[in-house]
């Protein structure tokens, strides 16, 4: 069975900016109710170099991350490794850290990143209303997604 | 007419920063300034908070070195709990953020060294920008990318055993620390499956030494030559002399090494350092009060650390560090490119700082915290991996923070930073038409030996709005923007 790592990334302390730590903590309940030990998650507040080590051990890889994209409420989509000569470890992107495992260990996972609609930031913890509805469908959409990848 | 160059954004530095080279009509460089243009405000987001807050709150201020702000914080308010400093914890609450406090220096030093630093040693200064970096890296040498990760991932591990979580964790209350290390991380930590052991950390710290020193070797002139300029050297130093990098009291050295800060009590920090605030950066300038703002400025780092420590305790550390102060005739080093060569063996004695205390049972039991009479002001002051991190905190009656001040690393590396930059600029670009890739890396090599942290070093919400000013060869204003 193919062992799937959902990592989700952010800040849960500028408000909706947590929205992609709160999908991997759905997720890892859900995956549990379910029984499936192939299903790992992780959340950080950002990604850094140490993830390119962790994708390595894994066949997919769904980031989840709050965007400020003109998007409606998520979008799923495959990204791909890239090379960013203007490393900073203050914004390390998820394409960053697949370029730095290929490059490693000469294999990448399939990886996949989940935006979820943002809209406030500020010194809270709790998401706005809209945000908490994108993570619900977000949630539901990927749900969906894993279950096809396992054959439910 | 003069001309501006603008450097900006400076890479392989944390945060934003933005270097500015004034040429004269003859092509002189005749002035460069490292601008600090990021904004964050944290000495006031913390007032009328509860005190007990500030040790999640302010390391806030940064994703890469939380542990070192959460510590300092926590040891600020050792102080208004009445636990004192140092020797005031107990035992196992020392230890336990000593035991953190080294898993950061060792991630956030073999960070740097490997993924920031690294690419310019090899692939050199002059080399294409799109090869060189971290990728580029493990395009070459991949044993040396990995061990950077694995060196990194080890020390994250250790925070995260310690502080409850790699980023931002909570393990440092007033007083104390809130658990104890468990015997699985301990055993892990010490007997795990290779690399992920603290013995093949500290071979992997020795073999990366040895790949400097080697470096250093060849490239004598990129190292020794690249930039030089007398520097007073300021760090926590132990009561002994010994290098440490947890607690102590604090000392100045000058540029001949002739101590000129007298192993103070930190809690006094303030009769003896003022900063004085330029209106053209975010970042103040620390200096201390004795020999005023032109004279007084120093160094903090592992550069510093090496100049005013005496000795260092872990065996393996002390031998490089014999080595260290051999090269340099037993004099403060005062060559910015050599503080790649201390932050190295300051891994080595992080990883040896690290085993012998997982050796210590103190970590699996015993008092956590300790407590005492309550007072309404404390200093907390750690080592942190860019140097000298100063926290400063008044509490009121309702045990709200009235006050905080946070002098951090880089805002201590401020004037040698710009003295860097500026006399490496006035050497690559001096009678220069063009700018070349080469040219502004070397400046940016200049600010990265500092390893800055930019974001966390700037200050409070209303102080100082953005003011960029351009000015001709004749120092005249020619435009001026300003904002909040």
């Amino acid at each position: 069975m193919k062992k799937i790592l959902v990592y989700g990334y952010g800040n849960p302390g500028r408000q909706d900016d947590g929205l992609g730590i709160l999908l991997a903590q759905k997720i890892e309940k859900w995956a549990r109710d379910q029984g499936y030990d192939n299903i790992n998650t992780d959340t950080n507040y950002q990604l850094n170099i140490e993830d390119a080590y962790n994708l390595n051990n894994y066949d997919i890889v769904v980031y989840a991350d709050a965007s400020i994209e003109e998007i409606d409420d998520f979008k799923f989509e495959t990204i791909k490794p890239v090379i960013n000569p203007a490393f900073s470890m203050h914004s390390v992107s998820p394409e960053f850290v697949i370029g730095l495992c290929q490059e490693m260990y000469n294999k990448i996972p399939e990886v996949y990143l989940m935006h979820i609609k943002g809209y406030k930031w500020e010194f809270m913890v709790d998401l706005t209303e809209a945000a908490q509805e994108n993570l619900e469908k977000a949630f539901l959409s990927l749900k969906d997604t894993i279950s096809n990848i396992m054959g439910h | 007419m003069g001309q501006k160059i603008t450097i900006e954004p400076v890479t392989r530095v944390e945060g934003h920063g933005k270097v500015t080279i004034h040429i004269d009509n003859k092509g002189n460089v005749n002035q460069t300034r490292l601008h600090i243009v990021e904004f964050r405000g944290f000495e006031r987001f913390v007032q009328g908070r509860p005190y007990w807050e500030a040790p999640v709150l302010v390391q806030r201020l940064c994703g890469i070195c939380p542990v070192s702000h959460h510590l300092a914080a926590a040891k600020a308010l050792d102080v208004i709990v009445g636990a004192g400093t140092g020797e005031g914890l107990t035992p196992t609450g020392e230890k336990m953020r000593r035991l953190m406090h080294y898993g950061q220096m060792f991630q956030s030093h073999s960070l740097h060294f490997f993924h920031l630093a690294s690419p310019d040693l090899l692939f050199g200064i002059d080399s294409d920008p799109l090869t060189r970096n971290v990728i580029g890296v493990a395009l070459a040498n991949k044993d040396l990318a990995v061990q950077g990760v694995m060196m990194r991932k080890f020390g994250q591990e250790i925070i995260e055993a310690t502080a409850g979580k790699k980023i931002h964790g909570t393990g440092a209350i007033p007083g104390g620390i809130n658990k104890h290390l468990s015997q699985k991380d301990k055993e892990r930590f010490l007997n795990g499956d290779a690399p992920m052991n603290v013995d093949h950390m500290i071979n992997w710290a020795q073999e990366a030494l040895e790949f400097f020193k080697d470096y250093h070797n060849k490239n004598k002139a990129v190292i020794d030559q690249f930039v030089e300029f007398p520097s007073s050297h300021l760090s926590l130093i132990r009561k002994d002399g010994a290098l440490d990098l947890y607690h102590g009291v604090l000392r100045a050295v000058d540029k001949d090494g002739k101590i000129i800060l007298h192993d103070i009590d930190y809690q006094d920090y303030y009769k003896y350092i003022d900063e004085e605030v330029r209106s053209w950066s975010y970042m103040k300038f620390p200096y201390l009060k004795e020999f005023g703002k032109n004279e007084g400025w120093y160094t903090v780092g592992p550069l510093a650390r090496m100049n005013t420590a005496e000795f260092i305790d872990t065996p393996l550390a002390q031998e490089e560090f014999k080595l260290f102060k051999s090269y340099n005739g037993d004099k403060p080093c005062h060559r910015p490119m050599h503080a790649h060569w201390a932050r190295l063996i300051e891994i080595l004695h992080s990883a040896e700082k690290i085993k012998e205390l997982l050796n210590d049972n103190d970590l699996l039991e015993g008092e956590l915290v300790a407590k005492g009479k309550k007072k309404s002001e404390g200093v907390g002051l750690i080592e942190a991996p860019r140097g000298t991190l100063f926290h400063h905190y008044k509490v009121n009656e309702n045990d709200q923070i009235d006050m905080c001040n946070l002098i951090v690393s880089t805002t201590n590396n401020n004037e040698p930073m710009n003295l860097a930059v500026n006399q490496v600029a006035t050497r690559e670009m001096t009678g220069k038409t063009e700018i070349s890739e080469g040219m502004m890396n070397a400046v940016e090599v200049a600010i990265r030996a500092y390893d800055p942290c930019l974001s966390c070093a700037t200050h409070a919400l209303g102080q100082m709005p953005l003011e960029i000013s351009l000015f001709d060869h004749n120092n005249n204003l020619i435009d001026k923007k300003r904002s909040i």
